[in-house]
């Protein structure tokens, strides 16, 4: 039976937006004579709206965080998912004590060591080996503790030849390297770890995701761990907390919460059923839908997958010679390819045309794609035209553990036939 | 769960609201370490990539005095109680140096690590702390050039003596470090929302060393400003110091009792507020 070891308790954080300094005396002072002599409640946090950074709000609070309430279990791996300002970061500062709480209270069992950042307090002028004592030490490691780890430490980091060169003269990416280093041999209960991931290599990911696995899964510690990266999290997390707005939206096993994250998000809709925008003498386009195959175009894509885009259209007279064309692009304009069924013998006929055009298994890599739409008669002229009528995301799959985590470089992924003797 | 009503015996609760007086010296205690080695920090990173190294730690002292004994010696005739000047001046120099040093360098120790604050969690009295013995090292150093000069004047047969009163010198340490420390703690904690005080602070030390017993003795004080000078708290330590050193100054039990409990009181009260501040300040800095 696994016990909790973080019970977080109606948690709230209130941030004052907009300018700090004028004005700010005189509310001050309302602020001490209302609720320390008169013992009332404090007028400015009670305009809490959520905090939506995209509308205008009435008041200068907002609630960063309001009223959360989880709990993490001994040796789980937790991710913490939201797009940017959903709270994440705020819920990280608390757990690791930056700053504290508004209202509500977090209780913790175990040591905390939380890297918000790596190399925090790495000093220039000092040596590698120097850092590492007082970065570690930072990090809440003993003298002896260090000493006792420093060759692990350095041997890890891979940076052993400039062990004893002032980090000012370090690559970024050896700087890094040796700040995860420290990090990664902290011996404390609970590990909060927010996006390191971004830096470094390939192969330094690999070995620090490899790392926080060890950690986690072999050693039963508890990882909390805030990323964007949902390859990531699926691979190294359990469970996973959705945050949007201050709130938790979703708290659940890895696969559902990343679902319900990646489905939340607006911006791209699978699906577009048009009532008369398309309505045109010839013509009328019903629908346009990017799907997985035999799966609703609710369904995240992903990667791996098969994807067939289906597009519904009525031709209103059989005598012209019709077909449709895509333009995939990608997310910033270029146009990948062209596909297009004209040289497939096949012609739109009158009446509704349930196309359907299938692409290969795992075909588009990882991003955000948009279609262009286009209707051609007689092969040549195009007599409509609708740019970006859909746009899609591909997600990252799930990978094996300990590959690597980013995109590769492309748009499309073909298979080809490799012969090795 | 079943486990959810089971009493937990928490390691760590964080809230909003802890008491005042809450000032977490176990944890403290846990992070000695660090305080060591932010020593070593300071220390080691003051000195690289200079020719003279260390030897800077002498040249701010020596050539202040020589421009004090210039000015107010030579130029304006202040008395030094008899005392050769050089002496006179540098052993006021240096306990005032030790106490404006750890004053400026504490008060803006939010500002200054805003960024290190505001990513990771340790006890945040550890970084003035480390200020105040990265400070006491370079007090050591500029002593030491203190009893050179004493050992040369007295080999050149001139009128000082040391007295016993060289048995409180560790207390004068002391309470120079926590009136500096103290000051220092009240004003980052009150500037952390409101930057004003910071420009009063860089001047207001410069301007507080005339306001104590640095480049005159009490005894050639204007009786009017005596006692304003004597309730300046660094006038009894300096008066008690120079005594000690020197054997001359107005050394009374009084005075430094007066200067001992006025930095107990400056140095809990900035402890309490210091404390206060620290958990929020990386919302407003």
């Amino acid at each position: 039976m696994s016990e909790t070891v973080i019970k977080v308790e109606n948690l709230s954080k209130a941030y004052q937006i907009g300018q700090i300094g004028t004005g700010t005396v005189s509310r001050d002072l309302e602020r001490f004579w209302l609720t320390k002599i008169r013992k009332k409640e404090d007028p400015f946090l009670k305009i809490g709206e959520t905090n939506d950074r995209s509308i205008k709000g009435e008041s200068d609070i907002v609630w960063s965080l309001r009223d959360i309430n989880f709990e993490i279990n001994q040796g789980e791996a937790v991710g913490i998912i939201g797009k940017n300002g959903a709270g994440k970061s705020t819920l990280l500062k608390l757990l690791s004590r930056v700053t504290s709480p508004t209202t509500g209270e977090i209780k913790v069992k175990g040591r905390i060591a939380s890297l918000l950042e790596v190399g925090t307090g790495f000093h220039p002028e000092l040596t590698g080996r120097e850092n590492i004592y007082l970065n570690g030490a930072i990090l809440g490691m003993r003298k002896k503790e260090i000493t006792r780890k420093l060759d692990e430490i350095i041997d890890f980091s891979g940076v052993e030849r400039y062990v004893d060169t002032p980090v000012k003269r370090y690559s970024s990416g050896m700087y890094v390297r040796l700040a995860f280093a420290v990090a990664a041999h902290l011996e404390s209960e609970i590990l909060i770890v927010d996006e390191v991931l971004a830096v470094g290599d390939a192969e330094f990911q690999k070995k620090c995701l490899g790392k926080m696995g060890d950690i986690s899964k072999g050693q039963g510690r508890t990882v909390l761990f805030v990323s964007h990266n949902m390859a990531a999290v699926k691979s190294l997390c359990s469970k996973a907390i959705v945050l949007g707005n201050g709130l938790i939206k979703k708290a659940d096993e890895v696969e559902n919460a990343v679902a319900y994250y990646l489905s939340g998000d607006s911006e791209s809709q699978n699906r577009k059923i048009f009532s008369n925008e398309f309505d045109k003498p010839d013509f009328t386009l019903h629908e346009i839908s990017v799907n997985p195959v035999g799966q609703s175009s609710d369904e995240i894509l992903d990667e791996y997958q098969t994807i067939e885009i289906s597009t519904f259209l009525t031709l209103k007279n059989s005598d012209k010679n019709l077909h449709v064309t895509f333009v995939l692009n990608n997310d910033v304009g270029e146009a990948i390819f062209t596909f297009t069924h004209v040289q497939d013998n096949l012609k739109l006929h009158k009446g509704l045309n349930k196309i359907r055009c299938v692409l290969p298994e795992g075909f588009l890599n990882i991003g955000s794609y948009y279609l262009s739409f286009f209707v051609i008669e007689n092969a040549k002229a195009p007599i409509f035209v609708e740019k970006d009528i859909i746009s899609f995301n591909i997600q990252e799959g799930e990978r094996p553990f300990g590959a690597w985590m980013g995109r590769e470089p492309g748009f499309i992924k073909p298979r080809f036939d490799w012969t090795i003797e | 769960m079943d486990k959810d009503n089971q009493q937990h015996d928490w390691d760590l609760v964080i809230k909003g609201h802890t008491s005042l007086f809450d000032l977490k010296f176990r944890d403290l205690w846990h992070y000695r370490d660090l305080l060591l080695l932010f020593v070593k920090r300071d220390f080691v990173s003051f000195y690289k990539q200079t020719i003279l190294g260390p030897l800077w730690f002498f040249i701010q002292p020596i050539f202040t005095t020589i421009v004090f004994t210039f000015v107010f010696g030579n130029l304006a005739g202040i008395s030094t109680d008899g005392l050769p000047q050089y002496l006179f001046y540098l052993s006021g120099i240096t306990a005032w140096n030790y106490f404006s040093d750890c004053l400026n360098k504490t008060s803006t120790v939010f500002r200054d690590n805003a960024n290190i604050f505001g990513k990771v969690y340790f006890p945040r009295l550890i970084m003035p702390l480390s200020i105040v013995v990265s400070n006491l090292i370079r007090f050591g150093v500029q002593l030491l050039l203190l009893i050179c000069m004493m050992i040369f004047f007295a080999i050149r047969g001139a009128d000082f003596q040391v007295t016993y009163a060289i048995f409180l010198f560790p207390v004068l340490v002391l309470m120079m470090a926590m009136l500096g420390l103290g000051s220092g703690l009240i004003i980052t904690a009150m500037t952390t929302k409101y930057r004003d005080l910071t420009f009063l602070v860089t001047f207001g030390v410069q301007l507080l060393m005339y306001g104590t017993t640095v480049i005159y003795p009490l005894s050639a004080a204007p009786k009017d400003y005596k006692r304003i000078i004597e309730l300046n708290p660094m006038t009894g330590i300096i008066e008690a110091f120079r005594y000690a050193f020197l054997g001359k100054g107005e050394f009374t039990v009084s005075s430094v009792g007066y200067s001992m409990i006025f930095s107990i009181v400056i140095l809990f009260i900035g402890i309490v507020i210091y404390n206060k501040t620290e958990k929020n300040f990386v919302d407003t800095i």
